[in-house]
């Protein structure tokens, strides 16, 4: 069995530094498993998130050599077994202790999301929608809340414009809304105004560490920065809720 | 010495915020009272995000011929009769439109040609029945549930583990607990509770269960005064990932069956056909060429074998490692790639595709699966009152897992996730006209509250050195191994005597650090519900002296009708667990009927 050598981030929002554990592993573990392993055997208050450990919670976000990933998803054969492994909190968000961070910045930005609203049934009550329609957004649905490519997201890691911009999980959100096929809400005006899409400048980086493998940028935010560009025309944007067409997803 | 807290109040509590407690929270806050959604994880985390295959609901998308009727009956006989017949009633009735009212709220789930809700086969139901989106059904149910909830007006308290249920002389009061970020502790007055707080897996070792599942509302409610039923009724899903160890347990939905995939032994034999009980034997196809039609078919062929409800598959999975026909890593194989092309695979399992390859460098497209049985989930719970969820404690409700009685011994796959929905509705409801009813202001008692918290600042200062996580793992090889699928009296009651010995080993618990964000501190804590519903579910095996769904006795293997009349009841008076035999509600006529006719 490999020994691992873990440098593990330890500490709160005052202080804290990384420090070494030799983890021996079995076979398949992934870098939760020997998290835990840390935390049973030799350092009980070792604090953590985790939920589901198969990649469907994003719960255990953290950064494994310098990259924002999950935990339980990164195997342990595909790093290096010789130099040592780090294991930092997300940087974005301001630390809590060890590697939990506080993220309610994205609770509060969901919050402010405008929710669905519905279009009258068909005359039979019911409500159809073809596959066909619905395959785009069901890809954002596909999100996980991992909060990576917020992390990784530079207008709020690195310019911390947190107040102004809601982020690429949120993009996607209002995206997915707005494509909905029984919604009957604009949001191109909340985009602008209140989650500062413009302050994106589309580097991608948030769809490369996107664990579902949704295309953020290509899907959600640029469409959605297109829209914004055709709405500012109003007549455009009359004659579509006039005839009740939806812009069509690229 | 006076302990710190901080005090909120509402009119209803819900503790747990998976799809029972957001449903229930959503229902609550729309009868215009006040509501507190408490949970241990962050919003949107809880167990339900990882359900896979789908909602079971008779909306009659794919076969017309489905019907409330054939759902109850379908459950019923999942349950081995034992459930409680008017829950399971209210549960076929209401969940079409509980999942219609999902889509309402911008759930997308899979499309029929003609744009309606598709279903697909589930192992114990008659039709395709189970609303789903590809095999993430949970991850869109909980945040359609989650988006809707956070513009309601309902207060959260996200990362905040509720300790124990305050009551004052017959009626409950509120809750007690801590913040996991700060450790910091808190009280929630309340007129009403609901309990919506999952499961018990974490007494096992092979569990499909995450950290959360540690028992917590069924031991609240039983220390509270609630009785506790079903216990011993314990859900092993048959097919769990075997390899790599660190993935053992992690469940592989049963859509991959549903959707055409089939079990074999190292032979290549498809063995389900050699384990049909007499039970189902009218229903269910003797031949492969017929079980094979069945998917396409439904009017003229009986149902595939592979698709017999969970219990029966289990136990014949365990029956074929145990007589050497077993994959290399003591399971079965699971079989879809030759059976479906790659395309429909990814496109209907994508989760299950990825999982495999990620996580155990498998292709299920052209290899097969190694599963085996996986705790999974506990048909046992709160015995509550069938239309209002109310427990047998005023102002007390449970709805979801931690309530008992819907699924009787065993239950169907998809039943999970309608369940929430209903009976989470029902307890939001019930517990605001509970609330409304009950008038005045709450008062808690303080020196009740300051006891709580003494005692759950001990592990910081015991002159002892046990370690949490080392009980925990001791507790989950013991029931592993001596609460099994397969049990026997002298098992269970060496279970019973180590359980005493680790509940004493973890009152000499300590653990390292502060307050803020302790894990060690949080799993010392834990222990104590853990322990509770190990004994729990340890007390209620041995009573039960038969064979039926979740419970097997080798040496009582038959399925006795005497105890079909009766549940095992768990309640705790005077500090000790007591265990009763009582009746079940009876069935009327109208519904009995329904198992008469021959279908």
């Amino acid at each position: 069995m490999p020994t691992y050598t873990m440098r593990v981030f330890r500490g709160d929002a005052r202080r804290g530094d990384f420090r070494e554990y030799h983890v021996e592993t079995a076979e398949g573990m992934v870098v939760l498993d020997v998290i835990h392993r840390i935390q049973a055997t030799q350092a009980h208050d070792l604090a953590c998130r985790w939920n589901c450990k198969a990649g469907k919670c994003g719960s255990c976000s953290a950064e494994i050599n310098g990259k924002p990933r999950l935990m339980c998803m990164t195997r342990m054969d595909t790093l290096a077994e010789g130099a040592p492994i780090t294991v930092a909190p997300i940087r974005t968000f301001p630390l809590i202790r060890d590697l939990v961070t506080d993220v309610s910045y994205n609770y509060e930005k969901a919050k402010t999301v405008p929710p669905l609203r519905l279009k009258p049934p068909d005359p039979d009550g019911r409500y159809r929608m073809m596959q066909e329609d619905i395959d785009r957004i069901q890809e954002f649905h596909k999100c996980i809340e991992c909060f990576l490519c917020q992390d990784v997201c530079h207008v709020i890691r690195d310019h911390d414009l947190k107040r102004q911009f809601a982020g690429p999980r949120f993009f996607i959100k209002i995206a997915a809304l707005d494509m909905h096929p029984l919604d009957t809400r604009n949001r191109t005006e909340f985009a602008a105004r209140e989650a500062g899409i413009g302050l994106c400048n589309i580097t991608t980086c948030c769809t490369e560490v996107c664990p579902e493998g949704i295309h953020i940028t290509d899907n959600g935010i640029i469409p959605m920065k297109e829209r914004r560009a055709d709405d500012y025309d109003p007549i455009v944007w009359l004659l579509r809720k006039f005839r009740g067409q939806r812009p069509e997803p690229a | 010495m006076a302990v710190e807290y901080e005090t909120h109040e509402h009119d209803v509590i819900v503790i747990g915020a998976g799809g029972a407690g957001l449903r229930a929270a959503i229902e609550a806050a729309a009868q215009g009272v006040s509501v507190g959604l408490v949970c241990k994880s962050l919003l949107g985390k809880a167990h339900t995000v990882m359900a896979e295959g789908g909602i079971a609901a008779a909306l009659g998308n794919v076969w017309p011929e489905d019907n409330w009727q054939v759902h109850f009956r379908d459950t019923m006989r999942g349950g081995k009769m034992l459930n409680n017949w008017r829950m399971a009633q209210l549960h076929a009735q209401e969940a079409p439109e509980r999942v219609l009212e999902l889509e309402r709220w911008g759930a997308l789930f899979d499309r029929t040609k003609d744009g309606l809700i598709l279903q697909r086969d589930f192992g114990g139901h008659r039709y395709a029945r189970l609303a789903h989106v590809g095999d993430r059904t949970g991850l869109e149910m909980i945040r359609t549930l989650q988006y809707h909830a956070i513009h309601q007006g309902i207060d959260v308290y996200m990362e905040c583990k509720v300790e124990r249920l305050l009551r004052d002389g017959e009626r409950i009061r509120g809750a007690f607990g801590y913040w996991r970020n700060t450790g910091a502790f808190v009280l929630f007055k309340a007129k009403a509770v609901v309990l919506a707080t999952g499961g018990i897996g974490k007494i096992y070792e092979i569990t499909s269960n995450s950290w959360e599942y540690t028992g917590d509302g069924h031991a609240a409610a039983l220390w509270a005064g609630a009785d506790l039923i079903d216990m011993e009724f314990v859900q092993f899903h048959p097919t769990g990932m075997v390899w790599p160890p660190s993935v053992r347990g992690i469940v592989v939905t049963e859509g991959v069956r549903g959707d055409g995939g089939t079990l074999r032994n190292n032979q290549g034999e498809r063995f389900m056909f050699r384990y049909v009980p007499e039970f189902f034997k009218a229903e269910t196809a003797d031949n492969e060429a017929e079980a094979d039609r069945w998917y396409e078919d439904k009017r003229n062929n009986r149902i595939t074998p592979d698709l017999l409800p969970r219990d029966e598959v289990a136990r014949a999975i365990n029956a074929e490692v145990k007589a050497g026909r077993g994959s290399p890593h003591g399971g079965v194989f699971l079989d879809i790639g030759t059976r479906r092309p790659p395309d429909y695979i990814k496109k209907r399992l994508p989760s299950m595709y990825h999982q495999f390859k990620e996580l155990a460098g498998v292709d299920i497209t052209k290899e097969t699966m190694e599963v085996g049985p996986t705790c999974h989930y506990v048909m046992g719970g709160v015995r509550v009152d069938a239309d209002t969820t109310q427990s047998t404690v005023p102002g007390l409700f449970a709805a979801g897992e931690v309530a008992g009685g819907l699924h009787g011994s065993n239950r169907l796959g998809g039943n999970s996730l309608s369940d929430l929905l209903v009976f989470g509705r029902r307890a939001g409801l019930y517990a605001a006209l509970y609330a409304k009813d009950l008038g005045g202001r709450v008062v808690v008692d303080t020196a009740q509250v300051e006891a709580i918290a003494r005692e759950l600042l001990e592990p910081f200062t015991r002159p002892w050195n046990e370690n949490p996580y080392a009980i925990q793992a001791e507790l989950q090889e013991t029931m592993q191994d001596l609460v099994r699928i397969i049990r026997t009296e002298s098992e269970l009651r060496h279970a019973l005597r180590k359980i005493d010995g680790l509940k004493d080993r973890a009152k000499k618990v300590r653990v390292e650090g502060g307050r803020t964000y302790n894990p060690g501190w949080h799993t010392a804590l834990d222990l104590r519900s853990l322990l509770t519903v190990a004994e729990c579910v340890t007390l209620a095996a041995i009573e039960r002296k038969e064979s039926r769904g979740g419970h097997t006795r080798d040496d009582y293997p038959k399925t006795e009708a005497e105890w079909g009349k009766e549940n095992v009841v768990v309640r705790q008076k005077n500090g000790t667990i007591q265990i009763a035999r009582e009746p079940l509600p009876e069935m009327p006529a109208e519904l009995r009927r329904l198992f008469e006719e021959k279908k």
